[in-house]
């Protein structure tokens, strides 16, 4: 590799040889292709014309009366496929492109991620491949039906939780066998070097617009700025160009499931530092280094590890990290429906919930920022069914 | 010199390797098939520790590490097995895991552990050699020898590189993809194993897709020093794993087999 391949202590290139020239031969054109002017010029024409960038950053004027502060929304859930994750997915299918590769395999938990590679394979003329878990296919049946309509096979994992985590072994696994013609176009912040810099640099519009737009409307950086976070692309887009800027707060809201002492998905809160899907991380693991099942209401944070920056800033302490459980971010979901006409994903409700739980400790001043990394349409048969359950 | 540097040492043929996952179907299932591997004639044998992701593995391998880790199987565990059969046997032993359950147990540990139990060599499947310097210290400090992967797709500056490392043998993935069963040879290896003879002394070990007599005849022809069978022989425990009287005999017959 030509880079440090390590974020603090995490990170590094955990992987099969058989990959290992994949990562060689991706990391030269994460160095070479991804800054030319003419990538980037082709890159921000289908960002702005085609997926709809920049996205607005809402005031919420209700939210903001009831919080007793100033709350503004990031709004990634009006990007086209209806989540952030098409940023990375139009960025990677391009260089993927670039590189002559013909074929785009994916994993997706909760189908944002395969969505959003079915709509980059599409426009760009790409073969598209997506494993997603048994489970998964179940709780999120409408996007798997989005992917085959725009010609993307769903190849359903039925192996291990039958969740993300295997989604992401047979993705990996699939490109082990086919690295000559495929690119494996993973949807997060983690994963082998040089995914998690490779998403990050495509992710980070998210916060670069933000500040432009929060110094248009307020003339000042935010106080706090919240974002969910399972593998965590979301959250290192918008946090990572506010890292310097040590006046704003940041926080990560992970997956908390059932709660802390039972089932959840928050390997940052509560797991411990360990090697998975190529990376060096924080993980929810046994004694022994066995990985442990996660879980969350929401499939796209159902992941036992998370990316090795989020690792490095738990460890320094410039990124404070929080969980929310199962039904605090059910909570949120309904109430910013309610109260703003907005209905966040699943995964983007956990950082509203953590937002209402802070909100009665910061002073009137504050101007907080929570990104909606989506929208929650395909989360509303989960809803029903547990607003019916609760009955 | 330790025992795998010798069978290579004094080896008139290809040496046969047989992988299995250590307590599959159950501890003491495992430990009788590992002796019976012996018997059959192996004259290595790698053991998996199981790993709850094994990326670099197919779905036959993955199946007999959740039956080794729902029947009980762990590091600890792992070890005592290898203890057992050291006892009565002077074949050498590699194992075969991922780099998590090393680290878990603390890197230096790990390799003194393996050491003390009776292990001769440590395969790491998703560890390459950018990232194995610390893995390789410890290995050679409790005097095991480390083993790096080659694959097609190694590039001749990595190659280089990982030759410098005194390795036990050189684990040439003999398929692109996963472990399990294939028909055909892919000839960019066979290729790959001449070349890489042409550079060093190391013994070279193709597996990988490899299952037969055949198969191993034409490796052996072409230079390997050792031929690894894994999944064919797993097959074999997962098709009888519920007639113990039977499995044992078939394990045998099986590597008898391979052995022509």
């Amino acid at each position: 590799m030509q880079l440090n391949t390590r974020l603090g202590p995490y990170g590094g290139c955990f992987v099969p040889e058989t990959l290992m020239g994949a990562l060689e031969e991706l990391e030269s054109a994460y160095i070479n292709i991804l800054p030319e002017t003419t990538f980037q010029t082709e890159l921000s024409g289908y960002l702005t014309t085609y997926a709809g960038r920049e996205t607005p950053l809402t005031l919420c004027r209700n939210m903001s009366r009831d919080f007793g502060c100033t709350v503004y929304l990031k709004r990634e859930d009006l990007l086209h496929s209806g989540a952030h994750k098409l940023n990375n997915a139009l960025g990677q299918g391009l260089l993927a492109k670039h590189m002559g590769k013909k074929r785009l395999i994916a994993e997706t938990g909760a189908g944002q991620h395969g969505v959003a590679t079915a709509i980059a394979g599409a426009v760009l003329g790409l073969e598209v491949d997506v494993f997603m878990g048994e489970v998964d296919i179940k709780r999120q049946s409408l996007n798997v039906a989005r992917m085959n309509m725009m010609g993307a096979r769903v190849i359903p994992v039925s192996s291990g939780t039958r969740t993300l985590k295997d989604a992401m072994n047979e993705a990996l696994r699939e490109w082990v066998a086919r690295v000559n013609d495929t690119h494996y176009l993973i949807g997060t912040v983690a994963g082998p070097h040089p995914y998690p810099v490779l998403v990050r640099d495509l992710q980070r519009i998210i916060g670069d617009e933000t500040k432009r737009q929060i110094m248009a409307a307020e003339g000042r950086l935010p106080d706090v700025i919240i974002a969910c976070i399972g593998g965590g692309s979301n959250a290192i887009g918008m946090f990572h160009p506010f890292i310097s800027d040590a006046s704003v707060r940041m926080y990560g809201v992970e997956a908390g499931g059932e709660g802390l002492d039972k089932k959840h998905g928050a390997s940052l809160c509560g797991g411990k530092p360990g090697i998975l899907h190529g990376n060096f991380s924080y993980l929810l693991q046994d004694t022994f280094g066995q990985i442990i099942e996660s879980h969350s209401i929401s499939a796209g944070l159902d992941y036992p590890g998370v990316g090795p920056e989020h690792a490095m800033h738990k460890d320094s302490g410039r990124v404070t990290y929080a969980a929310i459980t199962d039904t605090e971010a059910m909570e949120a979901f309904l109430y910013l429906s309610r109260t703003e006409g907005i209905v966040p994903a699943l995964e983007s409700s956990h950082a509203v919930a953590f937002a209402r739980k802070i909100a009665p400790e910061l002073g009137k001043n504050t101007i907080m920022i929570i990104n909606l990394s989506g929208r929650g349409d395909k989360d509303v048969e989960t809803v029903l069914r547990y607003m019916e359950d609760k009955k | 010199m330790n025992r795998l540097a010798r069978v290579f040492e004094n080896r008139t043929r290809e040496l046969l390797m047989t992988f299995t996952v250590a307590g599959d179907p159950d501890y003491k299932t495992s430990l009788n098939i590992i002796r019976a591997l012996e018997t059959g004639g192996a004259d290595i044998i790698e053991l998996g520790l199981p790993f709850s992701d094994p990326v670099a593995d197919g779905p036959v391998i993955q199946q007999a590490d959740q039956r080794a880790l729902n029947a009980g199987m762990n590091t600890d565990r792992f070890f005592s097995l290898v203890r057992e059969f050291r006892e009565q046997s002077d074949v050498p032993l590699v194992v075969l895991t991922y780099t998590n359950l090393i680290l878990q147990r603390n890197i230096e540990k790990f390799y003194q552990d393996a050491a003390d139990a009776g292990i001769d060599a440590v395969v790491v499947a998703d560890l390459p050699y950018e990232e194995a310097g610390p893995y390789i210290k410890a290995a050679e400090l409790a005097g095991i020898s480390p083993v790096m992967m080659v694959s097609t797709t190694t590039s001749k500056k990595r190659l280089s590189n990982i030759l410098k490392v005194k390795s036990g043998f050189i684990y040439l993935v003999a398929a692109l993809g996963v472990t399990g069963v294939r028909q055909t040879t892919d000839m960019n290896a066979r290729k790959m194993l001449v070349d890489i003879k042409s550079k060093t002394s190391i013994p070279v070990a193709p597996g990988f897709g490899i299952s037969d007599r055949e198969q191993i005849k034409e490796w052996g022809l072409a230079g390997a020093d050792a031929v690894i069978v894994g999944s064919a022989l797993v097959k074999k425990i997962e098709e009888y794993h519920l007639k113990p009287d039977v499995l044992i005999e078939q394990i045998t017959g099986f590597v008898k087999d391979l052995k022509g």
